[in-house]
């Protein structure tokens, strides 16, 4: 049988870097899995995950957990969060993201997205968050994706790997 | 996980017009591990995304647990279910209407006759809650079917899309 498990494409950065853009991805899949490992250069700023260069149309449920306690917050936004550790964490520790989307070429459907992070740092506070995300523009088929910090730039050797997962 | 032959599509349904459920039957035992994965919604939200598994027919008795901890964008919260006659996957909120919720179970050493089985879910629907799941279904028998429907008898609205992998762990 076919394998369905498929490399796209892998970005390691080499300096700090403003944002990193999967472009052209091909229409030969059926989901895909975006892997991401990366650190904000500053004191702050998440991972901000859209479509086909669109910043509307977004809403999210996250669930987050910090050692101490769990919470829930929703809101329309510019595009997915991902959480992103900042510089003022333990050094050369970084986020860990899976974010999952299933049905990406559909043309009738929003896309919806599954998204799982964790931030451990073995000091301060850290973060672990689940995400439902739904990007509710004109149904279209993604071709690209954009990831960019809220605020400041991703660290050197943040790293993002886009794989493409096919049901037949 | 570098790409390789291990992660294989065992069968897909795309529902053609409204589905009530969809069994994954005569499941290889080539594998280590399955996921299923779900892109869905109901015809009408007064439902929760449930699942059963088997060897050979489905267990509909109830040996089956799940503890989730789940969001609203509100409040975070966390329940369980004991001794039901299924695995709760959505800690049993509404679907939405469309095609706008997924989900992501993992059926761990599933082929196994000597445990019973661990089942870790992902739920998300962005007008609804997401929700992390741990199921367990209790027999040793390998699983060899596997049925994803809703209980409340609603049914799935067309184009909802259910997929099952394995993965070989060589």
């Amino acid at each position: 049988m076919a394998n369905t498990y498929t490399l796209i494409e892998a970005k390691t950065l080499t300096t700090s870097t403003a944002s990193i853009t999967f472009s052209s991805i091909p229409a030969t899949f059926t989901d895909l899995l975006l892997r991401i490992s990366a650190r904000n250069t500053s004191t702050g700023g998440d991972c901000v995950i859209t479509f086909n260069g669109s910043s509307s149309s977004y809403t999210n449920k996250i669930l987050t957990g910090n050692g101490a306690a769990a919470s829930s917050t929703a809101g329309s936004i510019t595009g997915l969060d991902s959480e992103l550790v900042p510089s003022s964490y333990t050094a050369s520790t970084f986020s860990n993201s899976d974010v999952y989307i299933p049905n990406y070429l559909s043309t009738s459907n929003y896309k919806a997205v599954s998204t799982d992070t964790v931030s451990e740092n073995n000091a301060a506070t850290a973060y672990a968050d689940f995400l439902a995300g739904l990007w509710a523009a004109t149904p279209a088929a993604i071709t690209s994706i954009t990831c960019t910090p809220n605020a400041n730039n991703f660290a050197q050797y943040s790293t993002f790997y886009l794989y493409g997962i096919k049901n037949s | 996980m570098a790409a390789g032959a291990t992660y294989e599509p065992i069968a897909t349904t795309t529902a053609s017009g409204s589905v009530s459920f969809v069994t994954f039957s005569s499941i290889s035992a080539s594998y280590t591990d399955l996921i299923l994965v779900t892109n869905c919604g109901c015809v009408s939200g007064a439902a929760a995304l449930a699942v059963q598994m088997g060897t050979g027919s489905l267990d509909t008795a109830t040996n089956y647990s799940t503890t989730w901890l789940s969001g609203n964008g509100t409040n975070a919260a966390s329940g369980r279910v004991t001794s039901n006659s299924y695995l709760y996957i959505d800690a049993r909120v509404v679907l939405p209407l469309s095609v706008t919720a997924n989900a992501i179970i993992q059926f761990q050493n599933y082929k196994n006759t000597t445990t019973y089985k661990t089942i870790l879910s992902r739920y998300n629907d962005a007008a609804g809650e997401t929700v992390a799941g741990v199921g367990l279904w209790r027999s040793t028998g390998a699983i060899n079917t596997i049925k994803i429907y809703n209980d409340n008898s609603n049914n799935f609205v067309s184009g909802s899309t259910f997929t099952l992998y394995g993965i070989a762990a060589a």
